[in-house]
């Protein structure tokens, strides 16, 4: 999460675009909530401005000059893996950098296509 | 004496929100920000700041336990920026020792306060029924906890306050037991389940507050002054953390990695320290629980190390058949001194049960373990004795049920005795008797090193009364390595350098455990990246002036540096060097107070 906001170079975690949080207390562990690269994204399908592009690759790009903020995005992600910017009010989305998995010192995350 | 005129002030970052001090006051139900950057353009944040809140907010001679003692939380400028800056300071009158409550905790709670846009919490008053507050971005709302207040489990409360709270994942959930509610002096406040402000008593504030939890979170940004410095001396960081051997141990065996060395030092405390080793002990050391127990590794906030270590205990239902209830136990060294060795508890099934009672009703592991181990003591020396209807539970050595039911009535404080108990060991045994045996320093029950004199010197000396001040434990381990002479002056002045330097860390606030990678040098870097230009010269006059402010707390509030009480027993168990001198223990405390500086920056 520090990597991603890192990458907008930023401190702390206001512009991370991958949330990681316990499974209900700390005692039943964690999960990762991050882009999945859809193929057919559900929140590009409901964004009203066309502001997310469709990525090859899969996942989506944020036209942020056509975004107007309204959040369907963060409601149609079956995987709540839209997260949000409250400084620009706009969703946070992932480019698939692999900073995060470059981070993350016991290979919990990786990059790959597929799965 | 150590003297200077001021210290620099200096310019933060445009925007950066750590100036920011929320005050809420319960009694009036109101909150309000204030900036304060003339606090932390002269004292960082964490400790430094902490102190002069405290200071400010703390009138002179007030109960501890009345709505006018005041709790501050305290981060600082590297939470949020640099890794294992993840812990956050609070501060308080001590309900225990009756003057400074320092406790430090990590979980997420650093994390999410800095990143709630702010840099310190004030509370002040009392509420007249139960209530949590919940914190988002600077707002805080005040919640009816009234159900919460009395739940057996401080799990049972975690959970429910996790399901009606948003933002899961940037959040630090702060909680009391059934310990704070009633007040027991050593009561801690719990976070993320597994982390505690444990020493001094916070809990117990807590309870006079009618305050049940603390939620806050926030998804602030924090600028820096120079990124692309930033980013490379993060990865500099980042990368000595992940490659450290001793943050290696820290993360295979967690802080339990201690017992097994200790024990043949013979600097382990067994028995209320009528032994300096335990027989069995490779049943309850790290190694042992890793192997057989160990569930999952966590770690707190921003954090690479994991070094919080969790037993998964799997334990068979008595009428059910192929049934079994598991439970996640956190365990660290302290933990398993005193409620394992100290006791002779050397199952380590009753082990983890007996810390798990402790965690459910929140109490701090080290206090209560001493609190027993005197018990257990003075039941045998039958200064007390099991009363007819049971309630002196008839403690004995090893006797892990009968521990569990007493954390019960330390709880309950069911008659006089156990009353005298949740007060803690000092006031107990002033009261029946045994203060030879009764292992308190300045009024705080004794951490886990019986390694040689400096440890002791430490316990006495340290602003806090804690192993953590000044680290006298790792000293001793270091003469002993070195085959040096100590003496009184040598130790104190040791002792005090390493006491001011962490008044640093803890301003920032980075863990202990990443001392030897936060350097003075490191640190005037990182510094440098979120706006605090500071020679080192500039860094060890604020660390003499935080260490200068904190006995001026100490002081105003009654505590006496020659008053302070040896435990006799400290003296008659062999340390690694043998039997302590009593004299050398009294040079050395004196030493150690002549060179504290007086503070020469009060308004």
């Amino acid at each position: 999460m520090f990597a991603c906001s890192r990458r907008f170079g930023s401190a702390g975690l206001g512009k991370t675009a991958i949330l990681i949080r316990s499974a209900g207390g700390i005692e039943r562990g964690f999960v990762v909530q991050v882009c999945r690269a859809c193929e057919d994204p559900p929140c590009a399908a409901v964004c009203p401005t066309d502001a997310l592009k469709l990525r090859s690759g899969g996942g989506v790009l944020l036209e942020a000059a056509r975004c107007i903020g309204c959040r369907l995005c963060v409601d149609a992600c079956t995987v709540d893996a839209v997260l949000w910017d409250d400084e620009s009010d706009k969703p946070m989305i992932c480019v698939h950098c692999g900073l995060c998995v470059q981070a993350c010192p016991y290979g919990v995350l990786e990059l790959s296509k597929g799965g | 004496m150590v003297c200077w005129n001021s210290l620099k002030v200096v310019e933060l970052v445009e925007g950066d929100p750590i100036k920011n001090v929320l005050y809420v006051d319960l009694t009036r139900r109101r909150y309000w920000i204030e900036e304060r950057n003339d606090l932390f353009q002269k004292y960082i944040g964490g400790s430094g700041v902490a102190i002069k809140l405290l200071l400010e907010e703390c009138r002179r001679g007030v109960d501890p336990l009345s709505p006018e003692n005041p709790i501050v939380f305290a981060v600082g400028p590297l939470n949020c920026v640099f890794p294992m800056a993840s812990k956050t300071v609070a501060m308080f009158k001590s309900p225990l020792t009756g003057n400074l409550g320092e406790s430090h905790a990590g979980g997420r709670s650093g994390i999410a306060l800095r990143s709630a846009g702010l840099g310190a919490l004030v509370i002040r008053g009392a509420s007249d029924t139960p209530i949590y507050l919940s914190i988002y971005d600077g707002k805080a709302s005040f919640r009816d906890a009234r159900v919460l207040w009395g739940m057996r489990s401080s799990y049972t409360v975690g959970r429910v306050i996790r399901e009606r709270e948003p933002k899961a994942g940037l959040r630090t959930i702060m909680r009391i037991g059934r310990a704070g509610e009633r007040m027991v002096r050593y009561a801690c406040v719990i976070t993320e389940t597994y982390r505690h402000f444990g020493r001094l008593g916070l809990g117990a504030v807590f309870g006079s507050k009618k305050l049940k939890a603390l939620a806050i979170a926030g998804t602030n940004n924090i600028k820096v002054k120079d990124i692309k410095a930033y980013k490379e001396l993060y990865q500099e960081i980042f990368k000595s953390e992940i490659t450290a051997p001793a943050l290696k141990k820290y993360h295979d065996i967690g802080t339990p990695m201690n017992v097994m060395p200790l024990n043949k030092l013979q600097a382990l405390p067994a028995y209320n320290l009528k032994s300096a080793s335990l027989d069995g002990a490779e049943q309850i050391s790290g190694e042992n629980l890793a192997r057989n127990y160990l569930g999952r590794r966590v770690a707190c906030g921003h954090c690479p190390v994991s070094c919080i270590h969790l037993a998964a205990l799997r334990e068979p239902y008595e009428k059910e058949p192929y049934f079994y209830k598991t439970t996640m136990i956190s365990y660290d060294y302290e933990p398993i001194y005193a409620l394992g060795s100290m006791l002779g508890i050397t199952s380590p099934e009753g082990l983890l049960k007996l810390i798990d009672e402790v965690e459910v009703a929140g109490l701090d592991a080290m206090s209560c373990g001493v609190a027993l181990a005197w018990a257990t003591e003075a039941v045998e020396k039958s200064v007390v004795s099991s009363g007819p209807d049971g309630t002196i539970v008839n403690l004995r050595w090893g006797d892990y049920n009968a521990y569990i039911k007493a954390v019960e009535y330390i709880v309950e404080q069911p008659n006089e005795f156990y009353k005298a108990l949740a007060h803690g060991v000092e006031y107990a045994a002033t009261k029946y008797g045994g203060l030879e045996y009764a292992l308190t320093f300045g009024g705080n029950e004794m951490p886990g090193y019986h390694t040689g004199p400096a440890a002791h010197i430490g316990y006495l000396t340290g602003a806090r009364h804690s192993h953590l001040d000044s680290a006298g434990y790792s000293l001793d381990q270091k003469i002993l390595a070195s085959k040096g002479e100590p003496t009184p002056t040598s130790v104190a002045n040791t002792l005090f350098e390493e006491e001011a330097w962490r008044q640093i860390l803890s301003s920032l606030v980075v863990c202990f455990f990443a001392r030897e990678i936060y350097k003075p040098e490191v640190v005037q870097k990182a510094l440098k990246v979120v706006g605090w230009d500071l020679s080192l010269e500039d860094m060890k006059k604020i660390g003499y002036e935080i260490l200068a402010l904190k006995h001026e707390f100490k002081r105003r509030e009654g505590f006496k540096a020659d008053a302070l009480r040896i435990p006799k027993r400290i003296l008659e168990t062999p340390t690694p060097f043998g039997r302590l001198d009593e004299a050398f223990i009294r040079d050395a405390v004196k030493e150690y107070f002549a060179r504290l500086p007086r503070s020469t920056n009060q308004p």
